[in-house]
């Protein structure tokens, strides 16, 4: 293995410049020294990673034997996405701020990354002024900079309700048992080929578990930021709720400006017992890419939830607005009986940005149920796919599943496709699916700027109520957040 | 207040409005009554800055301004409030959001701070009230699921919250049952005022049995064609459009 550390440091002028140049509102990057894993990726690579994390044998084996196994297989071409070749040895597989804190608070957070944060309107500070506040709901933020977790707030709070709320690179050391048992168990390693390349070199993550009987006392929230150039981003994200467990979990994220693309392969994996209930919650918002196209960031996620006990239910929310391409089904796999799953979707694509996403309910357990609601928008010359499997296993008895897709189209030149499967392997069940796809009318529009809306807030607010089912599934704070992406995300896509 | 001069319109490269002169002052109740097709509806979307509706000639000053300068959401903040035919139902949009993101829009443009909740909702209630509306239905998505005479009841109320300077009603009487037209005509009746200005826009004499106009003209093939008191509709009613626009 070379010593290949590179130092990274940019001129902070030129990139204000050049964010000064898009229209894509966050687009900054922060100059901070970073450690480069070297570029390229081979097994070294990887030991070079887990080295570095100091990792367990039996991670490094585990990551050895992910890497292997992504040789041979190849990038998946089902999906509607027209996606460039992707140079796999152009890339550090592991960035992370050189001086690794181990902060006993956010003031002793580097000042560079603070700044960055304050410009990304991360309300770090707000948050923390929100838990000070009598009775205020209290948000956990483990902020991931880059691929290293840099800042945890409220864990004490939360070690003394039992919750384990940890970066992975943590809990790896610090509850190998845990992670061992459950990592790679709903999102198999030889899973598909972006879930594969991510099991080997992932960077870091979170890691959750809620013990038995435990309602999280919080919202727990994380903030996804990429922000070294050529770094692929590879979360990894374990959530378990034990037996009549809750826990809710939000995840959000803005990137830098960028002029090349950037691959971000995350795998999130979900595990619900009997009675327990997880909400997962995201909004997207990486850098789409210019008007023309260029730049953006390639987006391959693999979420998959296991209902494992009884009357376990998972429910997944997303708003999509950003990536050049998102490729992105997050899943229940209903193993206990009468267990619930639940996504609900808001994609939106604008300018030349794709989109195929959707959800995969797979009924295994007597009585299981999902409940799928898809919001679609396409502005520009965008391409948004609802692309959703639902499947009734022969021991499904009794499963119910109800989907609506919806389409919106603002202009046309966009497009929206809807591609359902169904797969029903039990005479007794019951499966519905209703799609839509309108257009914001004329009518709608003036009737709305006559009563004193201009043209693109009026436009933003027929939006937002197309989305209302799905927006209001978010918890308070995202919805709000979420409602005023909606409107900078169509910027520039009316008139 | 509103002052028309020879306003020319196309719609589709069809000529509708042809040299419309019109004129309205402070305090003052206008009805413009015509035959299917003379301009009336095209008449109002040409004020109220419709896109498709061509203005080819002629100008249009609405308080000192320039309206046909203006984009349409200027023109409400500059207190120009358009009762529709046909109101128009906007999924997913509370009734009360939508008029309350509408009036703080109209606010900032005008530079006046934003009204608060708690005032928002004193106006409300007092509006909703006056109309026999609801406050369940208003926390609807607009205009969804209403009856014909519930949404003109809705653009009664919008006009109440608003409080634009002038109202420029669109066969706000079409599809009204008795009771409702009184209830419609009342709250014009209450919107009237020294520095406000009306335009009704109807078929039927009926409306304005109840919200007395100061003035009513005739449109005919795009152009006024006759001007007059009161008794101008009485004899409209009792003859027809035919033996006058003749």
């Amino acid at each position: 293995m070379s010593d290949g550390t590179e130092t990274l440091s940019r001129n902070a002028e030129a990139e204000a410049t050049l964010a000064g140049l898009g229209s894509y509102r966050w687009g900054f990057s922060s100059d901070i020294e970073q450690e480069l894993a070297p570029r390229g990726l081979n097994e070294d690579t990887v030991r070079y990673i887990s080295a570095k994390k100091n990792e367990p044998g039996w991670m490094l084996e585990w990551r050895l034997a992910a890497f292997r196994a992504w040789l041979k297989m190849e990038s998946p071409g089902w999906a509607k996405l027209a996606i460039p070749p992707i140079d796999y040895q152009d890339a550090h597989y592991y960035a992370a701020p050189r001086k690794k804190p181990a902060l006993a608070s956010l003031d002793e957070l580097d000042p560079e990354i603070r700044r960055t944060y304050e410009k990304l309107g991360i309300p770090i500070e707000e948050q923390k002024v929100l838990a000070g506040v009598e009775g205020a709901r209290k948000v956990a933020v483990d902020a991931v900079f880059d691929s290293v977790s840099v800042a945890t707030t409220f864990r004490e709070e939360l070690k003394k309700a039992g919750v384990i709320f940890l970066s992975i690179s943590e809990a790896i050391r610090e509850y190998p048992d845990l992670v061992r048992r459950h990592i790679g168990s709903v999102v198999p390693v030889r899973d598909n080929f972006f879930a594969c390349l991510n099991s080997a070199v992932f960077s870091d993550g979170t890691f959750v578990y809620v013990p038995k009987g435990v309602r999280c006392p919080m919202e727990l929230s994380t903030y996804f930021r990429i922000n070294a150039e050529n770094t692929g981003q590879f979360e990894r994200t374990l959530i378990i709720a034990d037996e009549g467990a809750y826990v809710s979990y939000l995840e959000g994220c803005t990137a830098p400006m960028r002029d090349e693309h950037q691959l971000h392969a995350a795998v999130v994996e979900l595990i619900a017992e009997t009675d327990a209930e997880i909400k997962y919650s995201t909004v997207q918002n990486w850098y789409p890419g210019d008007a023309q196209g260029r730049g953006g960031i390639f987006n391959f996620v693999t979420k998959r939830a296991l209902c494992r006990g009884d009357r376990s239910r998972v429910s997944w929310t997303q708003v999509e607005t950003g990536s050049a391409i998102t490729w992105k089904y997050p899943s229940c796999v209903l193993a206990g009986a009468d267990s619930v799953g639940e996504f609900y979707s808001v994609a939106v694509t604008n300018n030349l940005q794709q989109a195929d996403t959707g959800t995969k309910m797979i009924h295994l357990g007597p009585r299981t149920r999902s409940r799928i609601i898809s919001k679609g928008i396409s502005a520009g010359r965008s391409s948004n796919t609802y692309r959703g499997l639902v499947r009734v296993g022969p021991s499904a008895e009794g499963a119910r599943n109800f989907t609506q897709c919806d389409s919106l189209l603002l202009g046309d030149r966009c497009a929206a496709h809807t591609v359902p499967y169904i797969e029903v392997k039990h005479p007794i069940a019951q499966i519905e699916h209703e799609a839509t796809t309108s257009k914001v009318s004329d009518d709608q529009k003036f009737y709305a700027m006559q009563r004193g809306l201009p043209e693109e807030e009026a436009v933003a607010l027929i939006v937002n109520g197309f989305c209302r089912e799905v927006l209001q599934t978010l918890p308070m704070e995202f919805a709000v957040e979420a409602q005023k992406l909606l409107g900078i995300s169509l910027e520039g896509s009316v008139g | 207040m509103l002052a028309i001069t020879d306003l020319h319109a196309s719609v589709g490269g069809t000529p509708i409005l042809k040299g419309l002169t019109l004129s309205v002052g402070a305090g003052e109740v206008h009805a413009i009554m015509g035959p299917n097709g003379a301009g009336k509806s095209t008449l109002a979307h040409v004020l109220a800055g419709r896109e498709g509706y061509e203005v080819t000639g002629g100008t249009a000053v609405f308080l000192g301004q320039d309206l046909l300068a203006m984009a349409p959401h200027e023109r409400a903040a500059a207190g120009l409030f358009l009762g529709f035919q046909y109101p128009v139902e906007i999924p997913g949009v509370s009734n009360l959001l939508f008029l309350r993101t509408a009036l703080n829009a109209q606010r900032k443009l005008r530079g006046e701070p934003e009204v608060s909740g708690a005032e928002f909702l004193k106006r409300v209630r007092a509006e909703a009230q006056a109309l026999g509306l609801d406050m369940e239905m208003l926390k609807r998505p607009v205009n969804m699921g209403f009856s014909g005479g519930e949404k003109k009841r809705n653009e009664a109320f919008q006009m109440g919250i608003l409080q634009p300077r002038f109202a420029l009603l669109d066969e706000t009487d079409s599809g009204l049952d008795i009771d409702a037209l009184k209830v419609v005509a009342d709250s014009i009746n209450r919107f009237r005022g020294p520095d406000r200005g009306v335009l009704l826009i109807t078929h039927y004499q009926r409306l304005l049995d109840h919200v007395r106009p100061d003035r009513v003209h005739i449109l005919a093939a795009g152009r006024i064609v006759e001007s007059g008191g009161p008794e101008l509709a009485l004899r409209l009613e009792a003859q027809g459009y035919g033996a006058i626009a003749a």
